[in-house]
């Protein structure tokens, strides 16, 4: 019978013995002689270093940065403040304050609700993306950019100022 | 004429100072530079271009902070011990042969400042003396982490200064000399020592390593038995000057490497100028430019080194210096004295 350390399922097992060093290996000069030219060697690699302010890698598809409050096609606001990202929302950092339509403003929201404020909380947000999911409306989306610095906690409270869509003209 | 020797005198020391203070502040961004192209990164590159004003905005940094000194430490000692360090770091320099003679109008000006016939054990003092700033530093910080470190610094320059003075003592036999500046005229051209003590160069090059706390040696700062070191609780230039200190050192003991064992000013081919008319001064400066290319190659060695070569183990470090080395450097001096015999050099 086989003995039990011989036997390899995957064809990849390794069996690693310590053997006492030889001569050569315990001047140790040799692998210190090779460990330097291996590092001299990358002396002339190509940096691995993306330059971040000026350089920036681009992010994958599913990458979920800073919300948007998107608007269809005539530039109308998709938002009818239904609240259920609000309530998706695990880290409990969207509120909102829903509003009716005026005459005259059909041109701004799309249907007679819409949010009059809308503010997600930067801090807490953990950008799962269950809200981006929750929306039955397609209102809003984590296409952003990564969430920027800032010195002063209000600063982190994003309203429809820095949420909602620029007009397209 | 005994003034204008002073005037003389003050230039040169004058001028190696400040070369030596230069080439350290600039070792610190070299060191920083090649680790990082040694791991595939840029290191600092955003002070000035390629960051060369890296080494004045760290200046800044450590001048501008806050400066402690812990309550229970001796005050005096705690302040001594970086000033000893650096002090002893940069006279170092004094009897090292930078140059043949400049001619200048009818005065010649040896480019060494002290020709004294004991160079190598001036040497040896002021680098004995150097690990009195890190062992002061230590003690007077009153913490025992660096207490331990000192200890580790004391015992590893005694037990590397051992096979470091006998592995000169072999070209010592060949030289017959202690004055560093007839050494160096002993290599003219491509003479080198180098060629006849590889063995005693390897060890010396060890010990170098060693006396000035680099990588492989640098046992005693060690963040993960000793919190930091010697220099635990020392903040703004009072560290500062202890690890500029040691680049200093670097640059010493790159110099004396250099001068010891290839040649110092000397390089391949000065007779053949000589001859063919080109005058003694260009010859002098060419000298100078070929020891500082040496000395730059040597800090490099050192840097390149330290990012290849991991940290010993204390009990390994000792074993190697005095199992290891000191053997093999008897041994040296042997083999060189049986030869000299042989051959009646």
């Amino acid at each position: 019978m086989e003995k039990l350390e011989n036997i390899s399922l995957t064809g990849r097992k390794k069996v690693l013995e310590k053997k006492p060093m030889n001569f050569m290996e315990r001047i140790y000069l040799p692998s210190i002689v090779q460990g330097l030219a291996i590092t001299f060697k990358h002396l002339f690699r190509k940096k691995a270093t993306v330059q971040y302010p000026e350089q920036k890698r681009e992010f994958s598809a599913n990458f979920r940065g800073i919300h948007s409050l998107k608007r269809d096609e005539e530039g109308k606001e998709r938002c009818t403040a239904c609240g259920l990202c609000a309530l998706s929302c695990p880290a409990e950092a969207i509120t909102m304050i829903a509003d009716e339509r005026k005459a005259g403003e059909e041109h701004l929201y799309r249907e007679e609700k819409y949010a009059s404020v809308y503010e997600i909380n930067m801090l807490r947000c953990i950008f799962c993306g269950f809200c981006e999911e929750a929306c039955p409306k397609q209102a809003i989306y984590l296409d952003g950019d990564i969430a920027p610095a800032d010195v002063d906690r209000k600063n982190f409270i994003y309203g429809k100022d820095k949420l909602l869509e620029p007009l397209l003209k | 004429m005994e003034i204008a020797l002073i005037i003389e005198k003050v230039i040169l020391i004058s001028v190696v100072l400040g070369v030596s203070l230069l080439t350290a502040m600039y070792t610190t961004l070299a060191e920083r530079k090649i680790a990082g192209f040694l791991q595939d990164r840029h290191g600092p590159n955003r002070a000035g271009p390629f960051g060369l004003l890296q080494p004045l905005a760290d200046g800044v940094k450590l001048f501008t902070k806050e400066e402690i000194i812990p309550g229970e430490a001796n005050r005096f000692l705690f302040v001594l011990g970086p000033s000893l360090a650096m002090l002893m770091a940069c006279v170092g320099t004094a009897v090292i042969p930078w140059g043949e003679e400049l001619q200048i109008g009818d005065r010649t000006v040896s480019l060494q400042i002290a020709d004294v016939n004991i160079g190598i054990l001036y040497i040896f003092g002021v680098v004995a003396l150097g690990v009195y700033g890190i062992m002061i530093g230590g003690w007077a910080s009153n913490n025992k982490y660096s207490l331990l470190s000192a200890i580790r610094a004391a015992s590893q320059n005694i037990s590397y200064e051992i096979s470091m003075g006998l592995s000169l003592i072999a070209l010592l036999m060949m030289t017959g000399t202690l004055s560093l500046g007839e050494i160096v005229e002993q290599q003219r051209g491509i003479n080198w020592n180098i060629w006849y003590q590889p063995l005693g160069f390897i060890i010396f090059l060890t010990c170098s390593f060693a006396e000035t706390n680099r990588n492989p040696f640098d046992l005693v700062e060690c963040e993960t038995e000793l919190v930091g070191g010697y220099h635990t609780e020392y903040s703004s230039m009072k560290l500062g000057f202890f690890l500029f200190a040691e680049y200093i050192n670097i640059f010493v003991a790159s110099a004396v490497m250099s001068t010891l064992y290839f040649g110092g000013y000397n390089f391949p081919g000065m007779d053949a100028l000589a001859q063919a008319g080109v005058s003694q001064n260009w010859i002098t400066l060419i000298g100078v430019g070929a020891l500082l290319a040496k000395i730059l190659f040597f800090i490099f060695f050192f840097i390149w080194v330290r990012w290849t070569v991991p940290r010993f183990r204390y009990d390994q470090l000792m074993r190697l210096g005095w199992n290891i080395l000191i053997p093999l450097a008897i041994a040296n001096i042997m083999v060189t004295g049986v030869v000299i015999w042989l051959t009646g050099r």
